[in-house]
């Protein structure tokens, strides 16, 4: 199974060539070159890993980020900037970005990251899941129990 | 840049603000050369504004006291003559009189008679003592009778002028003459008519020792001369330094006055001399006073010493103190220039700096984004090229795209040095011991030291006060300037890191080297963002960037360096932080 990422930034240069070249690593790539796009865009697909720049024209990335985590409150963020703020890097974990890395950005950390950010994703719903069963044990078990 | 050049403005008046342009500092640095010369302007006008008053009131004072003390002097000597000439004028007329009074009481008959002419002569004598002789010539000039030391009767005077003019007057004086008796003597001489209308004369002569003796009681000292001067020039009574009785006095005669009067003339010895005279309203007389002038003004001399002496004795003073009060004041405003100077250095510093990061934030920020480009684009084209197949010329461009990738990698690691350079950062603030945080930062770079076998020496004082500051902004700076060390000392080297109480809320961090030194010139710079000794490895941003994060901290910054020996830098840290937990700038 291929790990979906989306690609945020308005730069299209940037965006392309990094979308390309994660696709040739065998992810599954979307773009969007703004917040308002992304979010249209999740509201009808879900992606695992959210890769978004945090300066961009309209809405900036940590206002996307958090309309993101409203609507896919599962789907992991990784920010980039060409800013070097680490309180905006602090800031964003706080409010539930995965990682913060600034551009540009090494391919071997961010590929790294976006891993992380998937195993992170995936036991989080292996954890749901879990849970899921063993309520669905639990409901089973009941009527036993009767 | 404001300059003392207001001074000339506060004076306000134009004419004198130009000419006193020599206030005006140049405005071209600090040469030593125009406190010089502003030390020597101001000297100059000091001086002038006090000594030229004070030359003038000496001057005039001078003057003064020479004219007053002349006159004081002058005055009694004038009263002097006035007096003498009035004793001359009642002893001569005195003597006249009585030769009239003798003549018109007596009547020719009875002075005809040598018996009653010797009584009246005797008695005459007795009266008035100077008398010498007694003489009636009739009206042919004949000496008729005669009484006196001399055998003069019968003598023929007709020839001879004072009879013409005693004829002529009625009554007559003489000059001071000889005579027949060499012996200094005057004639006086009275016209009578007899009973017949025949005319007759009394001639009676007297010596001039009491001419003399009035002359002794004008009471003069050594060095004065007084005399009696007929109007030919002649002297009439013996004179100290001119000559003899009836000899010529030597000097030209003054003006003609009756009142007393008294110039100045060269004395026959070429000595400057004042002259005191008066001529006699009724008789052909002068009395003259000769003064040495020297003597004169004797008082006026050491007067003069005097106030020679307190001029200059104030014209010392006034020097010294002007000196003084000069260099004063030049070292005053040397001094406080200097302090104006290095604060506006420091100002333009830190104007500088805070410029120049905001510079580089803007260009780190703008270049940041096409060098992700170029990062991704490099990046793409490697990976298009490793995943191809058969490639021409594969790993030549691998090579290429790597050393493209890496030289991205270096501008985006000066980038962000550049923002960490102006990083606005939310500081946390703590109490921190800033020797935990020292030890803290060492592990980063004890292998370093290790490898280059560097011995790390830490000095740590016991009880700090501990530290309000920003744990990672601190390690920056150690990490800063230990690195400098590290890259300052050679293989061996130590470097010292000691921390102590400068005072109860200063905290100094000192890291020493003995590594190469810095030169003077290099320690000017070290501050300035960009400057760097370490040629392609350095940034020239660790120094700039360690500065703005002490100076933004409340603390500062020292460094002592010499070429060769070594360099040391202290760190100050306040124990409290300057206004609250605000350190964003």
């Amino acid at each position: 199974m291929k790990i979906r990422v989306l690609l945020v930034d308005d730069e299209t240069d940037f965006r392309e060539a990094l979308a390309e070249r994660l696709e040739v690593r065998r992810f599954l790539v979307t773009q969007a070159s703004s917040g308002d796009e992304a979010i249209e865009l999740l509201k009808g697909q879900e992606v695992d890993v959210v890769v978004l720049d945090m300066l961009m024209p309209g809405k900036d990335g940590m206002q996307t980020l958090r309309e993101i985590k409203e609507i896919r409150p599962l789907a992991e963020i990784i920010l980039l900037t060409g800013h070097g703020t680490p309180g905006k890097g602090v800031d964003s974990i706080q409010t539930g970005a995965f990682n913060y890395m600034t551009k540009p950005a090494n391919l071997k950390e961010l590929l790294e990251n976006i891993v992380n950010a998937f195993k992170r994703k995936s036991e989080h719903e292996e954890r749901i899941r879990r849970a899921n069963i063993r309520s669905i044990e639990i409901a089973l078990k009941e009527p036993d129990a009767e | 840049m404001s300059t003392p050049n207001n001074a000339t403005e506060d004076i306000g008046h134009k004419s004198w603000a130009d000419g006193l342009k020599f206030w005006a500092l140049p405005e071209d640095g600090a040469s030593p050369g125009r406190y010089r010369v502003l030390r020597r302007n101001i000297f100059t006008l000091m001086i002038l504004v006090t000594i030229v008053p004070l030359v003038i009131m000496a001057g005039i004072n001078y003057h003064e006291y020479e004219t007053g003390l002349k006159q004081e002097i002058l005055n009694p000597l004038k009263a002097t003559v006035s007096r003498t000439t009035h004793s001359f004028d009642l002893f001569l007329a005195q003597r006249l009189s009585a030769v009239s009074f003798v003549a018109s009481a007596y009547g020719y008959d009875d002075m005809v008679d040598e018996k009653s002419l010797g009584r009246i002569f005797r008695v005459m004598r007795e009266e008035f003592g100077e008398f010498v002789d007694l003489g009636v010539i009739n009206g042919q000039g004949l000496q008729v009778a005669y009484v006196g030391p001399y055998d003069l009767k019968g003598k023929d005077y007709s020839e001879q002028n004072w009879f013409h003019l005693a004829q002529i007057k009625g009554t007559y004086i003489s000059d001071v003459f000889m005579g027949y008796r060499k012996f200094p003597h005057i004639a006086f001489a009275v016209q009578r008519w007899d009973k017949k209308g025949q005319r007759w004369i009394l001639r009676a002569t007297i010596d001039t020792g009491r001419l003399n003796k009035f002359v002794a009681s004008m009471g003069l000292d050594g060095a004065s001369d007084a005399f009696l001067l007929n109007k030919e020039g002649v002297l009439q009574t013996p004179s100290r330094f001119y000559g003899k009785t009836l000899e010529k006095f030597p000097l030209q005669l003054p003006p003609v006055t009756y009142q007393a009067n008294v110039t100045e003339i060269m004395d026959g010895h070429g000595d400057r001399a004042f002259f005191a005279y008066t001529y006699f309203t009724d008789y052909p007389y002068i009395l003259a006073v000769v003064k040495q002038r020297a003597e004169v003004m004797k008082p006026w001399y050491s007067m003069k010493t005097e106030l020679v002496v307190v001029f200059l004795v104030s014209v010392i003073v006034i020097f010294l103190v002007v000196f003084r009060l000069t260099d004063l004041l030049v070292k005053r405003l040397q001094e406080s220039e200097e302090k104006r100077e290095a604060a506006f250095r420091e100002m333009e510093h830190n104007h500088k700096l805070s410029s120049i990061g905001r510079l580089a934030a803007g260009v780190a920020h703008e270049i940041n984004n096409p060098i992700a480009i170029i990062n991704e684009k490099a990046g793409l084209m490697k990976d298009l090229i490793e995943y191809a197949d058969a490639f021409p010329q594969k790993e030549r461009f691998l090579t290429i795209t790597d050393s493209i990738l890496n030289a991205v990698n270096r501008c985006g690691s000066i980038t962000h040095r550049l923002l960490g350079f102006a990083r606005r950062m939310d500081v946390s603030i703590e109490i921190l011991d800033v020797g935990d945080v020292v030890k803290e930062t060492l592990t980063f770079l004890e292998k370093e030291a290790l490898y280059h076998n560097i011995h790390l020496q830490l000095e740590f004082a016991d009880g700090l006060p501990g530290v309000a500051s920003d744990r990672g902004q601190l390690q920056q700076v150690f990490l800063n300037l230990l690195n400098n060390a590290l890259a300052a000392v050679e293989d061996g080297g130590v470097i010292t890191i000691s921390t102590q109480a400068k005072d109860p809320e200063t905290v100094a961090v000192t890291i020493r080297d003995n590594g190469c030194g810095m030169s003077a010139e290099t320690l000017e710079h070290i501050f300035e963002p960009f400057f760097t000794t370490k040629g392609a490895r350095g940034t020239g941003l660790g120094l700039p960037i360690t500065y703005g994060i002490i100076k933004k901290l409340g603390g500062d910054i020292e460094v002592q360096s010499k070429q060769g020996e070594g360099t040391a830098i202290t760190v100050l840290f306040p124990v409290k932080t300057p206004d609250g937990s605000n350190f964003s700038y």
